[in-house]
C-alpha cells in the first residue's frame, strides 16, 4: 500500500508520561507511556479491564493519574481537566454513548461547535447580528458534518429515539464539529454489525485523509484494527505490553500469549 | 422550519400575534371586572415569569432547584428600597436592578451546585428560601424600620405617569412579560440554550465539548434569579401591593415547582400553562363547591382536595409524560392535524374510486 498521504505522519501531538492511576488499591494502570504522532490513526488494544478507557479518560482530564502526565504538543499540561483538553484541542467519544438524549441529532452536534461560539448570552438573547452570523457559521459546518455522515434524514430526531449504531455516528459527529487536532474514539464500532463497522472505518479513515485529524481508537475487532491503524498499542493489566505497526504487534509474543493464554 | 425573525418560525409569530391580540385588545374590551385583573390576570404573569426563571434552572439545566420565592423576595425588596432610595432611577430602571440584585444572590446560592446534584441540591438551594427571609426579617433596614411587619408597597409611576388602575398594571405586567419570554426564547433556543441543556443530559460530554459546568450552572442561576427577582418585584407591586416577607415563603416556591413540572419541563410555553392551571384550579373547585353542591362541602376540604389533586396529577405526570401539559397540547394538535390529513386522504381516495 504505496498510496500518497495529503497529511505526512508527523511529529508527536500527544505524549503519555509514566500514567499510573489506581482507584483505591486497584491499580488501572502502572507506569504507562506511549505516544500519538500527529495525522496517524492510532489504536489502544487489550483484552477487557486492560485500562483502555482508563486511559482515554486520564488523557481527556476526567480522570486524575496519581503518577505522570500527559503532554500535547511537546508541553506537559498541568491540572488536566476536559474542558482545558477540549480548547487545546482534543475530543472525544464515550465508550457508552454520552449524547444529549433530549436534544436533535443537529443540536448535538452544534453542542460540538461550542469552542467556535464567542457570544454571550446577553448577546444570545437580544438576538444581535453577529449572533446570527456566527450561528448560521456553525449550521453550515454542522450541516457538512451530517451530510459527510450521510445522516441527513434524521437530523431533527431526538437522540435517545435512535438505533445504537446510529448513535455512535452522531457521536462522531458532534467530535468532528469541534474541529479538533486530535479525536479519541472509545470503542467506536461496539454492537455494530459488519456493514455498520465498515461505514465506521470509511468515516475514521476519510476524516483522517481528508482533513488530517489524529485519531486514537480503542477497539476489540482485530480486523478492523490491523487493517485501518498505523501503529497500535497493547495494554495487558494496565502495563504495555506492545507497541509498533500492526504486523509487529501480530508477532509479538507477548501479545499472542495475553489474548490467548499461555499454558503454566 | 427556517426562522424568519430573530428565532421565531413563522409559526411563532402566528402565536405571538394572536397572543399579542388576545391580551391587548381582546381581554380589555371584553373583561371589566376587576376581579380577574387583580386575582387572576396579574398573578398569573407574575408567577408565570418565575415559572420561566424555575424553567431555565430545573427544565433547561437540570439542575434540582427550590427556592425561587427566596429570589422574588429578593427582588420585590430590592425593588421597594430603590423606589424609596434611589428615586432617580425610575420604575424600570429600578425593575432591572432589582432582578440583577436578585441575579447576584442567584450566583450565591447557585455555588452548591458545582459540588452537589440531585435531591441534595434542592436541599442545598432551599437556603436561599430560608437566608432570604431570614434577612429582610432581620434587619430592619430592609424594611425601612417599618414595625408593623406589612408595608404598603410605593405607587408605579413611569415616565411621570401614574399606573394605579388594575387595568394599567396589567399592561404593566404583561409589557415586562412578554419582553422577558421573547428573551428567554432566543437564550432557549440559541447556543445558550444549547449549553444548558447539555450540561442537564450529559455533563461529562458536555464538558469534553469544552462547555464549562461552572459557568453554565451559575448562568443559568443568576438568569433564573433575575427572572424570580423582576417576578417577585411586580408580584409585590402589581398584584399584593405591599411587601412581607411571608407572602414568599416556601409554599410559594413549591407552588413555583409545581407550576414547572406541570406545565411541562424544559418549554417556555409550559410556564404559562402550569402557572394558569394552579391559579385556575381552585378557583374552579370553589366554583364547583358553590354552584352543583351549593356550599355543602366545607372550604376546607376544598383546599384539601385541591392539595390531593395536584399531588396526584404530579406523580401522574412524573411518570407518564414528563414533558408536561405542553407536550399534551402539542400532542392534541398533531392527532388533529393528522385525523383532518386522514380525513382528506380518504376523501381523495372516495372521490378518486368514484371516477
Amino acid at each position: 500500500m504505496t498510496y500518497e498521504r495529503k497529511f505526512k505522519i508527523g511529529k508527536p501531538i500527544l505524549e503519555v508520561n509514566n500514567i499510573s492511576l489506581a482507584f483505591g488499591g486497584v491499580k488501572a494502570i502502572t507506569d504507562t507511556s506511549f505516544n500519538v504522532l500527529e495525522h496517524e490513526v492510532r489504536a489502544i488494544i487489550g483484552p477487557n479491564g486492560a485500562g483502555k478507557s482508563s486511559m482515554l479518560n486520564c488523557i481527556n482530564g476526567i480522570y486524575k493519574p496519581q503518577k505522570g502526565s500527559v503532554s500535547f504538543r511537546g508541553k506537559v499540561i498541568p491540572n488536566i481537566t476536559p474542558n482545558i483538553m477540549a480548547q487545546m484541542g482534543l475530543s472525544r467519544t464515550f465508550q457508552n454513548l454520552a449524547l444529549f438524549k433530549r436534544m436533535s441529532v443537529l443540536d448535538n452536534i452544534l453542542v460540538g461547535r461550542k469552542l467556535h461560539t464567542k457570544t454571550n448570552f446577553l448577546e444570545v438573547a437580544l438576538q444581535l447580528p453577529k449572533v446570527k452570523k456566527e450561528e448560521k457559521l456553525n449550521r453550515d459546518r454542522s450541516e457538512e458534518i451530517i451530510s459527510f455522515l450521510e445522516i441527513e434524514d434524521i437530523k431533527d430526531t431526538p437522540v435517545g429515539k435512535l438505533p445504537y449504531g446510529l448513535q455512535k455516528k452522531v457521536e462522531l459527529g458532534r467530535a468532528l464539529a469541534t474541529d479538533s487536532s486530535i479525536i479519541l474514539l472509545d470503542e467506536p464500532m461496539a454492537g455494530m454489525n459488519v456493514e455498520e463497522k465498515r461505514d465506521m472505518c470509511r468515516f475514521i479513515l476519510k476524516v483522517n485523509d481528508e482533513i488530517g485529524t489524529t485519531m486514537v481508537l480503542i477497539e476489540h475487532d482485530m480486523g478492523v484494527v490491523m487493517d485501518i491503524s498505523d501503529r497500535v498499542v497493547v495494554l495487558d493489566y494496565g502495563k504495555v505490553i506492545g507497541d509498533g505497526t500492526p504486523d509487529e504487534i501480530m508477532a509479538n509474543q507477548k501479545v499472542i500469549d495475553a489474548y490467548l493464554g499461555v499454558e503454566h | 422550519m427556517k426562522p424568519i425573525f430573530m428565532t421565531y418560525t413563522k409559526k411563532d409569530l402566528i402565536n405571538l400575534a394572536v397572543c399579542m391580540v388576545l391580551s391587548v385588545l381582546i381581554i380589555p374590551t371584553f373583561i371589566k371586572t376587576e376581579y380577574w385583573y387583580t386575582s387572576i390576570l396579574i398573578p398569573w404573569l407574575c408567577l408565570a415569569l418565575a415559572t420561566i426563571g424555575q424553567q431555565i434552572v430545573m427544565g433547561y439545566t437540570g439542575q434540582l432547584a427550590l427556592g425561587a420565592a427566596g429570589f422574588m423576595a429578593a427582588g420585590a425588596f430590592a425593588m421597594f428600597n430603590l423606589i424609596l432610595r434611589v428615586p432617580d432611577l425610575g420604575f424600570v430602571g429600578s425593575l432591572i436592578v432589582s432582578g440583577l440584585i436578585a441575579a447576584a444572590f442567584g450566583i450565591l446560592f447557585g455555588l452548591p451546585s458545582l459540588k452537589v446534584r440531585g435531591i441534595y441540591l434542592m436541599v442545598a438551594t432551599l437556603a436561599s428560601q430560608f437566608f432570604i427571609i431570614w434577612m429582610i426579617d432581620k434587619f430592619g433596614w430592609f424594611k425601612n424600620y417599618d414595625s408593623s411587619g406589612i408595608i404598603t408597597a410605593q405607587d408605579i409611576v413611569i415616565l411621570g405617569k401614574p399606573f394605579t388602575t388594575p387595568l394599567a398594571m396589567y399592561f404593566v405586567c404583561l409589557a415586562v412579560t412578554t419582553i422577558l419570554t421573547l428573551l428567554a426564547m432566543n437564550m432557549a433556543r440559541g447556543s445558550t440554550g444549547r449549553n444548558w441543556m447539555a450540561v442537564r443530559d450529559m455533563d461529562i460530554a458536555a464538558e469534553s465539548m469544552g462547555v464549562s459546568l461552572l459557568r453554565t450552572k451559575v448562568q443559568a442561576f443568576a438568569i433564573s434569579a433575575f427572572y424570580c427577582g423582576v417576578a417577585g418585584a411586580l408580584f409585590a407591586f402589581c398584584y399584593l401591593k405591599s411587601l412581607e416577607p411571608v407572602a414568599f415563603d416556601i409554599k410559594l416556591s413549591f407552588k413555583i415547582l409545581f407550576m414547572c413540572i406541570l406545565g411541562g419541563l424544559g418549554t417556555i410555553n409550559g410556564a404559562f400553562i402550569g402557572a394558569a392551571f394552579i391559579l385556575l384550579f381552585p378557583v374552579l373547585l370553589n366554583a364547583i363547591g358553590n354552584n352543583v353542591f351549593h356550599g355543602a362541602i366545607d372550604a376546607t376540604i376544598i383546599s384539601s382536595i385541591e392539595q390531593v389533586i395536584f399531588g396526584l396529577l404530579m406523580i401522574i405526570f412524573m411518570i407518564y409524560e414528563p414533558l408536561g401539559m405542553a407536550k399534551l397540547w402539542e400532542n392534541l394538535k398533531q392527532s388533529m392535524r393528522s385525523k383532518l390529513s386522514s380525513s382528506r386522504i380518504k376523501n381523495l381516495k372516495s372521490s378518486a374510486v368514484k371516477k
